[in-house]
């Protein structure tokens, strides 16, 4: 009944082009771990070869620390589009396309963004 | 007009995916590329950077020294030498196709009759087929004990790579730094991107390092191969950690690639083998 009511109320504001913001559809604490998971998978994101955050170990330094997600990204559509192609914003950048080229699919695109936008 | 055009997009195409656009001759790259390096690491002598990533790092500099000292590729030199001097069956011999042993660093060289690079991987199994022997394999073994003792012979020589006044010749140096500049793989990465731009950068734990001075050592000895390996054994590896499909050992495209890269090191000693993690 719950869900139902969340669902209407995005449908709604996408039907009006209205752009929900994350906590209507915040992440759970699970997709938040799931999403963890993946970007620190050597074979996925390997995220880390290149970026420092949270509690991860021996970081790359190549890209700048994954801190205060929030305040950068207050949209996470953007956020996303940064992991999903990154060249689009730069196309001699290092950070390799992970949705364009797929490297993780649109669902671990998804998962990683929920986690990198609770950092 | 739409001549202009294309023109002005070219230009601005080549700017936005080199970063030595307007250079010109080889030589004025070969100057700008140097250059790059020795402002980026102003405590690095120049002559230093044969030493790769230890011309940099002085964390694993003093490890590298002691392992030099009783270096693992010390007994293929050994039986490089030997097999160096070992006459072919048909009595003829290396010093038939070689002035000295010590040619590492006149190599690779643009050969005007073919119009192709030679390597001195592929001047070893050129003299053997000559003398109508088995060609060496092109990644290690026997034919790295060979490069290792001609190497060895080397040191000191400064590089010298030509590029001759010849169409052709510079139509490999280009095709070498293309394949340099250019992304690859589905990680999207080119060898500029990691020993260029992010030189001396972390990579997870591994240090990047600078591209001058990157051919100038091998055979190189790695305790991850646990062995001798060419050039085109380490390109290749890099080739694949961007999950590019890497090209074949002695093919056309890294024989110009070595011929693009050793240029950029022209000045700097010969110092093969050498040993790396
Ligand atoms: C090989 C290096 C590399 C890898 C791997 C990499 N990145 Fe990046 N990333 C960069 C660089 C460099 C930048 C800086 C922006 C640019 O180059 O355009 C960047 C920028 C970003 C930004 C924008 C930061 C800001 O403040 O603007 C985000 C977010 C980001 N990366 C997330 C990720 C995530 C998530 C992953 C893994 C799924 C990842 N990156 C993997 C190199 C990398
Ligand atoms: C994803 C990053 C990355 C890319 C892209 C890359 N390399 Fe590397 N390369 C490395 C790492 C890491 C090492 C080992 C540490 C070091 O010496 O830099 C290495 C080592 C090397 C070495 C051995 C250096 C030595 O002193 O023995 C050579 C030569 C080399 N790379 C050439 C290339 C070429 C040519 C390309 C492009 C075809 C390339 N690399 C692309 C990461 C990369």
């Amino acid at each position: 009944m719950k869900f139902g009511l969340i669902n209407m109320v995005a449908s709604i504001a996408l039907i009006f082009g209205i752009a929900f913001s994350s906590t209507i559809l915040a992440a759970s604490p699970e997709q938040i771990a799931e999403g963890k998971k993946v970007a620190l998978d050597r074979k996925k994101g390997n995220c880390l070869s290149c970026h420092a955050m949270a509690d991860g170990v021996l970081p790359g330094n190549i890209g700048p620390p994954l801190v205060a997600m929030k305040a950068r990204f207050p949209d996470i559509s953007v956020l996303r589009a940064q992991i999903y192609d990154a060249t689009a914003k730069n196309p001699r950048t290092i950070m390799p396309p992970f949705g364009k080229h797929g490297i993780l699919s649109d669902k671990e695109i998804d998962l990683v963004t929920d986690f990198i936008h609770s950092l | 007009m739409r001549k202009f055009f294309y023109a002005a997009t070219m230009v601005l195409t080549i700017c936005l995916t080199g970063s030595f656009a307007i250079a010109s001759t080889p030589a004025e790259e070969l100057a700008e590329f140097q250059q790059y390096y020795l402002d980026k690491f102003p405590d690095t002598p120049k002559e230093d950077f044969i030493n790769g990533i230890y011309s940099i790092d002085a964390a694993s500099r003093e490890t590298f020294d002691a392992i030099e000292e009783f270096a693992p590729y010390e007994i293929d030199v050994a039986k490089g030498e030997e097999m160096y001097n070992k006459p072919f069956a048909d009595g003829s011999g290396y010093a038939n196709c070689f002035a000295e042993p010590g040619v590492r660093h006149l190599y690779p060289q643009f050969d005007s009759k073919s119009g192709k690079i030679v390597t001195l991987e592929g001047a070893i199994n050129a003299c053997r087929k000559a003398a109508g022997e088995k060609p060496l394999k092109y990644k290690k073994g026997a034919m790295t004990a060979l490069t290792a003792y001609m190497a060895y012979e080397s040191r000191g020589n400064i590089f010298d790579i030509k590029i001759p006044d010849d169409e052709r010749a510079l139509a490999q140096y280009n095709r070498g730094k293309r394949h340099w500049y250019q992304k690859r793989g589905q990680l999207n990465m080119a060898c500029a991107d990691c020993h260029l731009n992010n030189a001396g950068n972390y990579i997870r734990s591994e240090r990047l390092s600078p591209a001058l001075g990157h051919l100038t050592h091998f055979p190189v000895y790695r305790a991850k191969w646990g062995g001798l390996g060419t050039p085109h054994r380490r390109i290749a590896g890099c080739n694949e950690q961007v999950r590019a499909k890497a090209f074949k050992a002695q093919s056309d495209e890294y024989k110009a690639l070595e011929y693009f890269l050793t240029y950029m090191s022209n000045g700097l000693e010969a110092n093969g083998p050498a040993t790396r993690k």
